[in-house]
């Protein structure tokens, strides 16, 4: 649906993007992850026809948006930083003006405007003018109009900043239920907003892509091997050589201690799961089991990882320091 | 066509939903509700010093000569230096200030149309205020015999010469973000085509003929004096168009550098 290949854009001699390519597929919804000032606006204005590449090609259901602006444009919704409201306008007088421009039919435009307001909650605003809203109906309107001639690709340059927790969890469920008939890419440097709403995460930084998969994967792809936090109670005595006879496990390390109470943090083999051999060897010995669970990554800190050094976390050693990490 | 009208209707309609359109209406139909009272006193009371002479001179008093000609031809064009770049600050400035630029550079408009819808707008905002003057014109009419051929090449005249002030207020106005910028840079390249035959007549004669030729005013004196004159419209013409080309490479070029 959507095809990005070798995007470049330079302002002068500041690259904003660096050959950028990915691709996004009907109906899923991408999440461009990226620090601010990485790029992510750039591109997204590229994709809408709002400023032309220096190099590279971006195809928009079906249309090239450097050759067939107009066609790619009729199938595109767009909800940039800021929403583009007129502040005179009332929220209605708004949406039919952004009907007229986007080319819906005139005899569709009511009911379409009708729908696509109760769909994003803002049927009780109708009549307000857009200065007089709160910066959540702001960003409704704004989705409003970015859905409102049902293009078939939605761009949403941080859809839910500046909203308060109850708007955003409405904002991302929204999201999800266009993904069904739209393809869509959101851009958030909220990392769980990534994790709940996409099934596709490109991570940007400077420009340039590092990384493009799914976000369990990328989970997993950082994580080289399984990492458990077991806690206990061994009254004094050494846990640490009963748990590393464990079969799986490769290594213990003592993390916390405190009155007696001693956690460790235990790297296993790859896709074995050693929780049950644990448990029984830690209770079989006579000590008590308090805690044990899972370390995993959070995308926080592969985020960070690839953005902050990105040479240094696409090799393996490096990889390692990241998981002394305590879980977030 | 159907989205250049959404446009220039959006436009005009944006001006009478901010206190701008009701400002400048207002202070334009004061000013000149003022210089028709100035210029209708003076008319009355050389026409009853005439008929004190007994019977009037040579010819009588002339309403087109000696009231409408000083009236429109003379001190409306001057209202409308002062007034129109406040019609065209906003026009693209407020659409980058606020972001709703990103709106319509990602619709599927093509520039040209974004532009026209402007230039329409503004035009129609421009026209609301040359009917207010009419309602004056009217009154003569109803007290007076005035010859109606040369107010219509009078209104043409003045409607050609904001057109120009419009395009290339346009122009101005899609450099920047700030209005205030755009106002003075637009009355100051008026003022500058206004005056500058100033320095044609003393710089020879090749000097002369060129300034001459680029003086915004000196191309609307004939359409004062009721004659129609090809040169003046083509000159008109091609200046709106000039304006409006400007304004197109502006927008293109405002693509590119981002």
């Amino acid at each position: 649906m959507i095809e990005v290949q070798h995007l470049t854009k330079r302002y002068g001699r500041v690259t904003a993007v660096d050959d950028v390519s990915f691709r996004v597929e009907r109906g899923e919804i991408l999440g461009f992850l990226g620090p601010n000032g990485a790029g992510k606006t750039t591109t997204m204005r590229i994709l809408t026809g709002y400023m032309p590449a220096t190099d590279g090609k971006a195809i928009v259901a079906g249309f090239d948006v450097f050759d067939q602006p107009i066609e790619a444009k009729r199938r595109t919704g767009y909800l940039p930083e800021t929403p583009p409201l007129y502040p005179d306008m009332s929220v209605i007088e708004y949406l039919e003006f952004v009907a007229k421009i986007k080319g819906v039919p005139s005899n569709e435009r009511a009911s379409r405007i009708k729908q696509v307001m109760q769909r994003t909650r803002i049927d009780d605003m109708a009549g307000r003018q857009c200065a007089k809203l709160s910066k959540g109906y702001r960003q409704r309107v704004g989705l409003a109009q970015a859905i409102l001639h049902n293009p078939d690709v939605l761009i949403l340059d941080e859809p839910t900043a500046g909203l308060d927790p109850k708007q955003i969890i409405e904002t991302r469920e929204l999201i999800k239920e266009l993904a069904g008939d739209h393809t869509i890419i959101l851009s958030t440097h909220i990392l769980p907003e990534v994790s709940q709403t996409c099934q596709r995460v490109v991570i940007i930084n400077k420009g340039r892509v590092v990384a493009v998969d799914t976000p369990d994967n990328l989970t997993a792809r950082l994580r080289g091997s399984e990492t458990m936090y077991v806690q206990v109670d061994a009254r004094g005595a050494d846990a640490a050589g009963v748990l590393g006879q464990v079969p799986g496990v490769t290594r213990v390390a003592e993390s916390d201690r405190r009155d007696g109470v001693v956690g460790y943090e235990i790297d296993s083999e790859t896709g074995r799961d050693v929780r049950r051999d644990l448990a029984r060897a830690v209770v079989s010995s006579g000590f008590g089991l308090l805690e044990l669970r899972p370390i995993r990554i959070s995308l926080e800190e592969i985020f960070l990882s690839l953005t902050t050094d990105e040479t240094a976390a696409a090799s393996k050693e490096e990889t390692a320091v990241l998981e002394e990490v305590p879980d977030a | 066509m159907r989205n250049i009208l959404a446009i220039a209707s959006k436009e005009l309609k944006s001006y009478f939903s901010s206190p701008i359109g009701w400002i400048l209406l207002g202070f334009w139909s004061l000013l000149y509700g003022y210089f028709f009272v100035a210029i209708l006193n003076f008319f009355v009371r050389q026409s009853m010093q005439m008929s004190q002479f007994g019977q009037a001179g040579p010819q009588a008093m002339n309403v087109n000569q000696q009231l409408l000609r000083p009236l429109i031809a003379q001190n409306l064009p001057i209202l409308v230096l002062f007034l129109l770049p406040a019609v065209t600050m906003r026009t693209y400035s407020e659409e980058r200030r606020s972001g709703t630029i990103e709106l319509l550079l990602t619709s599927p408009l093509t520039d040209f149309q974004i532009i026209m819808g402007k230039f329409l707008g503004a035009m129609a905002l421009y026209g609301v205020m040359l009917a207010v003057t009419l309602i004056h014109v009217g009154l003569l009419f109803i007290y007076g015999r005035p010859e109606w051929k040369p107010i219509v090449t009078v209104y043409l005249g003045l409607f050609l010469l904001g057109g120009c002030f419009i395009s290339v207020g346009l122009f101005i106005s899609s450099l920047t973000k700030n209005q205030i910028v755009a106002f003075v840079a637009t009355f100051a390249t008026f003022l500058m085509l206004w005056v500058i035959t100033w320095i044609g007549s003393f710089s020879g004669p090749t000097v002369d003929r060129l300034t001459q030729y680029l003086s915004i005013i000196g191309h609307f004196d004939d359409f004062g004096k009721g004659v129609l004159d090809t040169t003046h419209l083509i000159y008109y013409v091609s200046f709106i168009t000039f304006g409006l080309f400007l304004t197109a490479k502006s927008v293109d070029s405002e693509r590119w550098r981002g």
